[in-house]
């Protein structure tokens, strides 16, 4: 007898953000990556369908070479530019307006960073970023600390979706505040993606067994020793967690409870 | 917009061959370039692509439909970018 597995179509629906569907709930970066030959096979290998790119100055010097446009093929992946390293609310839109006329799109992951070490979101600018990005027709995924409130008020803005971070951006320490998280996943009718911070494949897992709507990872990939493996197990620990959470884990118990019927036994 | 050709000849120093360079800071250095310009021209000048660079012009984005209008002026501030890898 053939084994039957249902397709993932089947058995999931798809991640809906700004009215757009995607099959996938992983979302990658492009940073960091060796070469652009293996940034394409990794984000091919994932499965996903939308990936994150940068805004940053031509290098003048070496103008032969291309930016990382000339690799991603628009057709296949949605570009998403970030505002990386934007420290004000001033700087994350003009960047966010750069990344529009650059990807002829106008959808933005939004960051306003508060501080260099942590990298942790200045909510207050983020906030004021995205009022203004969205009353502009930006589809604006903010990324944002595990915090409830911002998380609220960035729904409030507008937003497409929100993005709280699982740990800080690159540090790889998996998933520190579930609960939080649960919370936010609770409380906002807009997607919850988790961004950063994932380390490995488990953590992907664990992140989407809290119920969260997708998973967004770059350095988790981009720094493994082989990252189309890692990609792949991203794309499945993504997918296993999602399935686990609908299909809903079993209590926990204090005490063991036998697998096998305890009737029938010999004497 | 204004027209760029009266712009042409106010730093006429004849140290080259060209009808005159002018100063402008392009990715936060000062480059000369000739005058008379429009941004399409620049881009070529540094030969960059027209579809995968964007361009900033004293804090403005231009417009690519405007690259052959829009004119190149001394002590403009360029920023040319694009995408690069990231998360």
């Amino acid at each position: 007898m053939p084994v039957v597995t249902k397709k993932l179509e089947q058995l999931d629906e798809p991640l809906e953000i700004a009215g757009h569907e995607f099959r996938s709930r992983l979302i990658v970066g492009t940073g960091k990556y060796k070469d652009n030959e293996t940034m394409v096979k990794a984000i091919t290998a994932s499965g996903t369908e939308i990936v994150t790119v940068a805004v940053r100055r031509v290098d003048l010097d070496r103008t032969k070479e291309e930016g990382i446009l000339y690799h991603l093929d628009q057709k296949r992946w949605l570009l998403l530019p970030n505002t990386a390293g934007c420290y004000s609310a001033e700087e994350a839109i003009r960047y966010a307006r750069l990344g529009r006329e650059a990807g002829f799109t106008d959808w933005v992951k939004l960051e306003v960073i508060g501080d260099q070490d942590t990298l942790l979101p200045d909510v207050e600018g983020l906030v004021e970023a995205a009022r203004t990005l969205v009353s502009e027709g930006f589809k604006v995924l903010a990324y944002t600390n595990e915090d409830l409130i911002t998380a609220l008020k960035l729904e409030d803005a507008g937003v497409a979706a929100v993005m709280p971070l699982a740990s800080p951006i690159g540090s790889g320490l998996g998933l520190l505040n579930p609960f939080t998280i649960r919370l936010i996943k609770g409380r906002v009718s807009v997607p919850v993606i988790v961004d950063a911070g994932v380390g490995t494949a488990s953590d992907a897992c664990v992140t989407l067994e809290q119920g969260v709507d997708g998973i967004l990872i770059n350095t988790a990939i981009a720094e493994a020793r082989d990252p189309v493996r890692m990609a792949v197990a991203m794309k499945q620990a993504t997918e296993a967690g999602r399935l686990a959470y609908l299909a809903g884990r079993m209590p926990r118990r204090e005490q063991a409870v036998p697998s096998s019927p305890t009737a029938g036994m010999l004497d | 917009m204004r027209k760029c050709a009266a712009l042409t000849p106010v730093v006429k120093i004849m140290n080259e061959s060209d009808q005159g360079t002018i100063t402008i800071t392009v990715n936060g250095e000062e480059r000369g370039v000739p005058a008379g310009l429009t941004v399409r021209d620049l881009l070529a000048h540094f030969e960059l692509h027209e579809r995968l660079v964007v361009v900033e012009r004293n804090r403005q984005i231009v417009r690519r439909h405007q690259y052959g209008e829009v004119p190149v002026t001394a002590g403009d501030t360029i920023e040319f970018v694009h995408f690069v890898g990231g998360g």
